[in-house]
């Protein structure tokens, strides 16, 4: 009964993207772009920096296409609003960053209570508190594990604004064939900065974009020619929540194995792995590039899917080289998640260095300089794990 | 109960009720059952519950319901409404909900003049979580966190919603403030609200006095003589703002 496809569907084939078109433009941009690609329909935003140029593009294109936005009052609201939305059967999102991110933690967990196909798009700035309006990771942690529950997400982590076109609208793929909340995690500078990009129509690429479907609003009347539906997340005792929720978390562990996504490069021979995520991603690809053409032994992974973490695979690069360098404009967020999926033997036997940057950006150079000094011993690897 | 007394579109699977003995809220949604009937509009309703006491409505009513976030029904039926518009989006919500962690939702769904019906139900305490002071406790009022009574100079004084709703409602919005000791009148401000949101000309805020003996720790005699004295002293009953009104200001009286 709830699987029935809305009508509005084909209202949403005005293509925004027709023919596959190279463009170049902000990271903000290109959020909008595949969110209108992917058959989105609403936008509930509030303004916090720096995602605020995806209201700004959304609410000139939107009318364009026939979709709808409203500016809120907060993030609650936009959370909150998009959830009622998404339940009508509408495919919604939001974007925010930040103290912005701390709020949505509330609707998020709704989401997860509730398996409602929620997309919020996070460009982390500085923390903790206020902090800069710029850049970070910072925000892992809390698009992951924030609020009162067991992280039952999905979050992508782009590198680029190819990868955050693809996976913005990857992330609608997923939420609404999981009904996971469904985070793309970007930054303010990938946010703020402008490159290529190739634009494409997602069901002319063969990405199946399930139809949206109602959890309310049903046809027929209720009580006469079909049961209401009744949906909620408060249980009145211990074993009832169990029994809700267990599951639900059975679900998740069921779909990890296929959700989770990584990028690796010149793993064979390492004798020190690089890892990162998202845009330091591109600076530890770089230099691991120039390190090996100098014939330096170095190799990188790089978690696409932060939750799930894709466990097996740095598993295996780490059992054949247990040296690694973790990178990462946040003070270990990553490294603990590593230091989760490694755990047991392996995590004994692992030598973990740590280049810690949190909210500042990081070079290529910088990377280099440090695989050196750790390949020539001047690095001690045991003061990576006091620095969490 | 005979078939008169209970209104169609509630579910008689899940009666009798899970609220307390002289608890108002099955009143409100007595009045709130019996508006659905007169308009006959079932089919198209979306019925969003709060936190609280609010949310053993979440299987009331043979109507699509959400039990949402403490204070976040207003927001969450504000996006299923703007989404789909011809759902009729009912947020039913306590006087914490809606006037304290809630607020800013309440104030700028009707500054939107967001088509929704927004029922509050004002029982002058948190009653959930124990009877702690509420927005709307009364001045003197016993609460778990009020021990020697609510005292204006330290806590203020309660908030009259409605009329701080009314004055800045934009054109077509419809408040009121009705009681469970008056379950007819009631039922036909909401079904007012309910017609005000059907003909798409604004939002729709109803408050409707209500009971705690629980928390009150009143019997039945003094739950009522606290209702219909000291409550609707303090919070007159009557329709504040209406499209329907000849004057702006002059109440028409149900």
């Amino acid at each position: 009964m709830i699987n029935q496809p809305v009508v509005q569907e084909e209202k949403l084939l005005t293509r925004p993207v027709g023919e596959e078109k190279r463009a170049f433009m902000y990271g903000n941009e290109v959020v909008v772009w595949a969110a209108l690609a992917a058959g989105t329909e609403f936008l509930f935003g509030y303004p916090i920096t720096p995602q605020n140029e995806i209201m700004h593009y959304w609410s000139r294109l939107a009318p364009r296409y026939g979709r709808g936005f409203l500016q809120t009052e907060d993030e609650l609201s936009a959370g909150f609003a998009a959830l009622g939305g998404i339940m009508t059967g509408a495919r919604c999102f939001s974007a925010t960053a930040g103290p912005g991110t701390v709020l949505f933690q509330e609707p998020l967990s709704m989401a997860e209570m509730m398996r409602i196909p929620l997309v919020l798009v996070v460009q982390q700035r500085g923390g903790p508190s206020t902090a800069t309006v710029i850049y970070s990771q910072q925000e892992v942690f809390l698009t992951i594990f924030g609020g009162n529950g067991e992280g039952l997400r999905v979050v992508y982590s782009p590198g680029s604004h190819q990868e955050m076109y693809d996976f913005t609208i990857k992330a609608f793929a997923t939420a609404w064939e999981y009904r996971f909340p469904t985070l793309v995690l970007g930054d303010g500078y990938q946010a703020k900065m402008r490159e290529p990009v190739t634009l494409y129509d997602p069901r002319k690429k063969g990405i199946d974009l399930k139809p949206p479907f109602p959890l309310v609003g049903l046809k027929g009347v209720p009580g006469v020619d079909r049961e209401p539906a009744h949906w909620r997340n408060a249980f009145s005792v211990e074993e009832e929540l169990f029994e809700a929720l267990k599951p639900v978390i059975d679900d998740f562990h069921r779909a990890a194995p296929s959700l989770s996504e990584k990028e690796e490069g010149f793993p064979e021979g390492a004798e020190l792995i690089i890892a990162a995520h998202g845009i330091v991603g591109r600076s530890v690809r770089a230099a691991v590039r120039e390190l090996r053409e100098k014939d330096i032994p170095v190799g990188f992974f790089r978690p696409i899917t932060l939750r799930p973490f894709p466990d097996k695979d740095i598993k295996n690069v780490l059992s054949a080289c247990p040296r690694l360098l973790v990178v990462e404009s946040a003070q270990g967020q990553l490294a603990k998640l590593i230091r989760i999926a490694v755990g047991g033997e392996l995590e004994h036997a692992l030598k973990m260095y740590a280049y810690f940057r949190p909210g500042l950006g990081i070079t290529a150079e910088e990377v280099v300089q440090e695989a050196r000094a750790i390949l020539s011993g001047e690095r001690e690897n045991e003061a990576a794990m006091s620095l969490f | 109960m005979s078939e008169q007394s209970m209104p169609l579109s509630w579910r008689t699977e899940t009666k009798p009720h899970k609220f307390c003995p002289g608890c108002g809220h099955g009143l409100v949604l007595k009045a709130l059952g019996m508006a659905v009937d007169r308009l006959n509009i079932a089919e198209r309703v979306l019925f969003g519950c709060d936190i609280g006491c609010s949310l053993l409505s979440w299987d009331f009513f043979n109507l699509d319901t959400v039990q949402t976030h403490h204070g976040r029904t207003v927001p969450f039926i504000v996006g299923a409404k703007r989404a789909r518009p011809h759902l009729v989006g009912i947020a039913y919500m306590g006087d914490g909900g809606a006037y304290a962690i809630g607020v800013q939702h309440l104030v700028n769904a009707t500054m939107r003049n967001d088509r929704i019906l927004v029922i509050i139900v004002n029982n002058t305490t948190y009653a959930m979580t124990g009877g702690q002071m509420a927005p709307t406790s009364l001045p003197g009022q016993k609460t778990e966190t009020t021990p020697g009574g609510r005292e204006p100079h330290q806590e203020g004084y309660p908030l009259r919603g409605p009329e701080m709703i009314a004055s800045f409602a934009p054109g077509g919005a419809y408040v009121a403030r009705g009681s469970v000791s008056q379950v007819q009148r009631l039922s036909r401000f909401l079904e007012r609200g309910l017609e005000n949101q059907l003909q798409d000309r604004g939002i729709s805020v109803i408050e409707a006095l209500s009971t705690c003996p629980t928390n009150w720790r009143t019997n039945a005699v003094d739950t009522w003589k606290y209702l219909e004295k000291e409550m609707t002293e303090y919070y007159p009953v009557g329709e504040l703002v209406s499209p329907w009104k000849s004057k702006a200001g002059e109440a028409n009286r149900l």
